[in-house]
């Protein structure tokens, strides 16, 4: 896959993100080294091995459906920069 | 030109869990804003998801009420986007491995021939706060109370062709949703939606015509005008030389038009990928085999007992077993008083009329089934006659009266000591002289006069017949 300045720019509006030009070069060399150095496993014979999503054979990991919560807003609204009437405010938002 | 209209849905339905789907807080609907909320489902740093073990099983359920293939090895994936409904900026979701593929449900399609609508798959994920704009201050307040709310997300073929075969769809699913317990499905509290993908193809065409997809249909009524109105736009485009343009539209049911929701170059990219919090889910055949041996009763089911053991014609089956909440009160009300085709009329016709004369609906049945059974035990033992039933039935649905309480107090209950009769009738010749001796001179119609006096003075709470034989007796 080749990285160009276009696509390091949609990968910045998708991140919420801005770039200078200095950084968007660097990104773009960046990210390409590490496509490039990625592209050395596809050099490895993987037939007959079972795809892995995850680091641990571990699986099944499950709670009961109990309510072991109660209400907090007062912690929970702690951390937010900014609340109001119980809700977390966030600039305006429409779709 | 004739126009062929393709759809599929995309229907998303929050579970009837206790809790939500990754940490232990109520899933209850309403409540104060940000009540229902934890470290976990309001993503702080650090926090770690732990999957809700019911959430698996009402997925089997479902998927195997719709004759899925389950998922033996089951993952979930990140669905990545910033918008602040969702505070980790992505949702835990289902794509590679779905944990049910390749379902069903029949309907009937065109020509009144039986149809399976595919199911392409049903996957688990988690629902997304609610955002409250506030105008005076033009900024956005977010309430996480519904942001982990487990959902099931049901995908279907391309197979639907008119908005009926639709309708059909989804009340059945919506059936089977309630009758196995997965969801209460309450379309106003947001707990059954559904999306239409929808496009349209001159008649005999194989290729599919670029489709557009339909956001925000609270109703089946909404769902059955967005669709006509779709089809039309989308059809008139088409015939002016015009194209139709793949977006995302939102249905205003108040104008009853919809309009573009995101444009074409904004196309959504959730760069999904593994996720990495929560490790894999692995189905065993035993658990698929206790979870079906465990299924409440489907609607099919219920029908085919309510006609073979209970022998109900089929329209009374089709309609009892639209809704959980006739079937409760249906069953719990034949448990009590025995009486299978009775309990089914009255819910059929005063409990229905009622319903619709409030405005309340099914799953919010005021009546219980102990006032229906008492109701329908008095009149079967003529206690009270049919009028009367209907208006203690009443009172028992609008004001919570126990109805033999009601009966005894207002003095309602019929006269079945008939010699209480005669000192009634007796007042009552006395004072319709006239008439009776109308009557006695040969004019057989002054009876009528005299029995609707006589009915009167009774306050219609005995048998005509028994009053009528009595006074033919008295007069002839």
């Amino acid at each position: 896959m080749q990285i160009d300045k276009d696509l390091v720019m949609y990968l910045e509006k998708l991140g919420r993100i801005e770039l200078s030009e200095a950084q968007r070069a660097a990104t773009e060399k960046d990210l390409q080294d590490i496509l490039t150095y990625i592209d050395t496993l596809n050099e490895l014979d993987t037939d007959g091995v079972e795809p892995a999503s995850h680091s641990f054979p571990i699986a099944n990991v499950m709670r009961e459906d109990e309510v072991t919560n109660t209400a907090r807003p007062e912690a929970i609204l702690q951390n937010a920069p900014n609340s109001r009437d119980g809700c977390f405010v966030v600039p305006k938002t429409v779709e | 030109m004739e126009w062929e209209i393709v759809m599929g849905l995309e229907v998303h339905t929050e579970l009837a869990t206790k809790t939500k789907i990754f940490c232990g807080c109520s899933t209850e609907f309403g409540g104060e804003a940000n009540t229902h909320v934890c470290e976990i489902c309001s993503g702080m740093p650090g926090t770690l998801p732990l999957l809700n073990r019911r959430v698996v099983e009402f997925a089997i359920r479902t998927g195997l009420a719709t004759h899925c293939d389950i998922t033996r090895k089951n993952k979930f994936d990140r669905k990545n986007y910033f918008y602040p409904d969702l505070p980790k900026a992505y949702q835990i979701s289902q794509l590679y491995f779905p944990i049910c593929r390749n379902g069903y449900i029949p309907v009937t399609g065109a020509d009144g021939a039986p149809k399976k609508i595919g199911i392409h798959e049903i996957h688990m994920e988690e629902d997304a706060g609610k955002l409250i704009h506030d105008a005076f201050t033009d900024s956005t307040l977010v309430d996480y109370n519904r942001c982990g709310v487990p959902l099931l997300e049901i995908v279907s073929e391309p197979d639907f062709r008119s908005a009926a075969e639709v309708i059909e769809y989804l009340e059945k699913l919506r059936a089977i949703l309630q009758f196995t317990g997965v969801s209460d499905c309450k379309m106003q509290e947001g707990s059954l939606r559904a999306d239409v993908n929808l496009s349209v193809r001159p008649k005999g065409q194989t290729a599919f015509g670029t489709r557009t997809e339909m956001k925000n249909l609270n109703s089946f009524r909404a769902i059955q005008r967005a669709i006509a109105y779709e089809a039309e736009r989308q059809i008139e485009l088409l015939e002016d030389g015009g194209e139709v343009v793949q977006e995302t539209r939102r249905w205003d049911d108040n104008k009853g038009i919809s309009y573009a929701m995101r444009s074409k170059e904004d196309a959504q990219d959730y760069k999904y990928f593994p996720e990495p919090d929560l490790p894999p889910i692995e189905i065993s055949e035993e658990t698929i085999e206790r979870i079906r041996a465990s299924m409440p009763e489907l609607p099919e089911q219920k029908k085919r007992r309510y006609t073979e053991e209970l022998g109900l014609p089929e329209y009374d089956t089709s309609i009892l077993t639209s809704e959980m909440a006739y079937v409760k009160l249906f069953e719990a009300t034949v448990a009590l008083c025995d009486s299978p085709k009775d309990v089914a009329n009255w819910i059929m016709g005063e409990v229905m009329k009622l319903l619709s004369a409030t405005a309340t609906l099914p799953e919010n049945m005021p009546l219980t089934p102990e006032a229906l059974a008492a109701v329908i035990n008095m009149v079967r033992a003529g206690k009270i006659n049919r009028g009367t039933g209907k208006t203690v039935l009443e009172k028992a649905f609008c004001d919570g009266v126990d109805p033999e309480q009601y009966v005894a107090a207002h003095n309602l209950a019929q006269i079945t000591d008939l010699s209480a009769l005669r000192p009634v009738l007796e007042e009552v010749i006395a004072a319709n002289e006239k008439s009776v001796s109308e009557y006695k001179a040969g004019r057989t119609q002054a009876m009528g006069y005299i029995m609707g006096q006589a009915m009167r003075a009774l306050k219609g709470k005995a048998p005509a017949q028994e009053v009528q034989k009595l006074l033919h007796e008295m007069l002839d």
